[in-house]
């Protein structure tokens, strides 16, 4: 959901001003736009360029007064860093890299085994209050995970999951099963249910009609929702800071404001760590561009 | 064998009862025909004996053997759907194959089954092609053939032709006729044209609102329909229905003309009848006593017949005419009554009067 998010932002100031600069009609209209969006993009994407020039600069240049836009000292020490730890071998930076890896992957392969069948189930059967079951279920996503993040970690504790990628994965695809039920019951709409009717006629269970005829044309649909699920557990923080301590646990996100405190702090190395930690979510997210809002509010409003 | 009896079916999809006590009894090898409006319970029926329909109550009878809780594929029974549910990631070979796959077919005997059925339906040249790739007529005839490649208990049709242009759907209509012929199978088929059923069937039910209205030949439906409701359904133009009472000898109707009572006629007197006149079964000629007045409304030319308005008091009497009928609207005319074909109904029930002595 937190890219979703982002990408309502960015694009609600576009739709939101359309009436108020349609009152100025044509050349008017363009040049305003144009201004805004600039504005705009400056604002949204100065970090991000601050970020990327921070991760390339020589130390020095980094703390320099004034700040050195362009005349700055190339360097790629600090991605070096971010992966090599300073007496050689593996850094804790790049561990934790590798558990976001395995805790977004594997939450996110639980979320779409789950929430797929389920998905389908609530699509083509008369469910008992299905309306109030898929309200249920979607309420679990309203609770900020602040709210829930104590009484999770009590529980936690009492089983033994505190400080485990186990209870991370297990949380996060908590997380991803209502999401990946909305937005795949939006896809096996879509699907004539027929498919599946004749494919019983022609011989087939229930189950094998599922498997052969719709799931095939479901697989674009599971791909896009599995992205956001990934993109949601990669950059979880709330849940990861609170339920994990150890290095050899800990996932990204907490691992590099963990860098940030202390008496000095390395700004080349968190900006080389964020733009490492920043770029699948780039990728992912450009794959599943054209599902960022329209897949999200098709999936989530046709009932 | 191929034997579908379906009995007391009743279905309901929240408040709307669908199949409210369906009763049909298939005979094997015949082609028998569910005719009604949409939302009649037609589809609903043809899915419940399909098994893809959970029923309230109500059981399916296949070959005499109860199969009310069978799975679909337990059923032994192949459907044609109405959008024809061709599996769009399939060529048409696949999916014509899909029936003999499901149930483990050799290779060999499957590639057999499908050339004699392709060559049956002239789709050989289409069978590479994906769904996307066929024209209406031609993704109708690969799922046809999906439906034929086997020899099941019976075929089930839900509305096959619907999608169809008018040309392809009369001969689609022949086709189908010829295949049922040939094969000797037992075909459900649904429609809500009333012209595919009475030229097609050996037995039409007519359903409305989840009820059967009336089982019979398409003769027996056409010439005795049982109520009001199924005369008014059945036959193109629909019959005119005039509100009247018998009095002694005569039938008086209440825009106050009369007319001799058929002598079948078992009403008392002063009971409110509908008297059901098809449009053939009127002339504009003179050509016997019994006539009633009226003055010409319109003329809607059908090329090789005409159907002539005429407004008779506040009722509008369709008559079929020949083409080269005239007349100018507020004309006076006569429109003669072939009575010994003429229905009654109670007009409280609308249940077909007894035809005893006719």
């Amino acid at each position: 959901m937190a890219v979703s998010v982002d990408e309502a932002v960015s694009t609600r100031p576009a739709r939101d001003r359309t009436p108020l600069a349609r009152r100025f009609g044509g050349r008017g209209r363009s040049v305003l736009e144009v201004a805004l969006l600039t504005v705009l993009a400056v604002v949204m994407l100065f970090p991000v360029l601050w970020m990327i020039e921070t991760s390339i600069k020589e130390n020095r240049d980094v703390y320099a007064i004034p700040a050195k836009f362009f005349d700055f000292q190339v360097t790629l020490d600090h991605f070096k860093d971010v992966f090599v730890a300073s007496g050689g071998g593996r850094s804790t930076l790049s561990a934790a890299f590798l558990n976001s890896v395995v805790v977004a992957g594997a939450s996110t392969a639980l979320a779409t085994v789950l929430g797929v069948p389920a998905a389908w189930a609530y699509s083509r059967f008369a469910v008992k209050a299905k309306k109030d079951q898929l309200f249920f279920i979607l309420s679990t996503r309203f609770m900020p995970p602040v709210v829930v993040v104590i009484p999770i970690f009590l529980m936690y504790r009492q089983v033994g999951l505190i400080d485990t990628k186990l209870g991370l994965i297990l949380i996060y695809a908590a997380f991803n099963v209502p999401f990946t039920i909305w937005m795949m019951k939006g896809f096996v709409d879509e699907v004539p249910a027929e498919y599946e009717d004749a494919a019983m006629l022609d011989g087939y269970t229930r189950l094998q009609a599922f498997w052969r005829f719709t799931l095939p044309l479901l697989l674009p649909g599971i791909a896009a929702t599995a992205v956001f699920a990934l993109i949601f557990s990669w950059n979880e923080f709330v849940f990861a800071i609170f339920l994990t301590s150890s290095d050899s646990v800990r996932t990204a996100p907490p691992a590099i404001a963990g860098l940030i405190g202390g008496t000095t702090v390395d700004w080349g190395l968190v900006a080389a760590a964020s733009v490492v930690f920043a770029l699948p979510v780039l990728v992912f997210a450009y794959l599943v561009r054209k599902h960022l809002v329209a897949g999200v509010t098709l999936g989530a409003v046709r009932r | 064998m191929g034997t579908v009896a379906a009995h007391g079916l009743r279905k309901s999809f929240g408040k709307v009862q669908a199949l409210d006590g369906v009763t049909l009894d298939v005979p094997d090898g015949s082609f028998f025909v569910v005719l009604g409006p949409s939302g009649a319970g037609k589809t609903t029926t043809l899915r419940a004996i399909a098994g893809l329909e959970k029923l309230d109550a109500g059981s399916v009878r296949l070959d005499g053997r109860d199969a009310t809780g069978d799975t679909p594929a337990a059923r032994d029974l192949a459907m044609v759907f109405q959008n024809y549910a061709l599996y769009p990631r399939h060529t048409a070979y696949e999916n014509i194959a899909s029936p003999l796959r499901a149930r483990r077919c050799p290779a060999s005997e499957i590639a057999t089954a499908v050339e004699r059925i392709s060559g049956l339906l002239h789709i050989e040249g289409l069978l590479r092609r994906r769904p996307a790739q066929l024209s209406g007529g031609e993704m109708q005839r690969v799922a046809l053939a999906r439906a034929l490649v086997r020899r099941p208990r019976a075929f089930l049709m839900d509305e096959p032709l619907t999608n169809l242009d008018l040309k392809l759907r009369v001969e689609m209509r022949t086709e189908l006729t010829r295949i049922h012929r040939s094969l000797g199978a037992t075909f459900v088929y649904v429609t809500n044209d009333q012209v595919e059923a009475l030229s097609m069937a050996d037995q039409v039910a007519v359903l409305k609102e989840g009820k059967v209205q009336q089982v019979g030949t398409p003769a027996e439906v056409y010439e005795r329909p049982a109520n009001q409701w199924v005369a008014g359904f059945v036959g193109s133009p629909p019959i005119s229905l005039l509100p009247c009472h018998a009095e002694g000898d005569r039938l008086v109707g209440a825009e106050g003309w009369t007319l001799p009572r058929p002598r079948w006629t078992t009403a008392e007197d002063g009971r409110p009848l509908l008297l059901g006149l098809r449009a053939e079964d009127l002339s504009v000629e003179q050509r016997g006593d019994a006539s009633l007045s009226g003055e010409l409304y319109g003329l809607e030319p059908l090329g090789d017949r005409t159907v002539v308005d005429v407004r008779v008091g506040t009722e509008i009497l369709k008559v079929k005419a020949r083409a080269t009928v005239t007349g100018t609207p507020g004309e006076r005319l006569l429109v003669t009554v072939d009575l010994d074909r003429a229905h009654l109904f109670d007009a409280g029930t609308g249940l077909a009067l007894s035809e005893a002595g006719r």
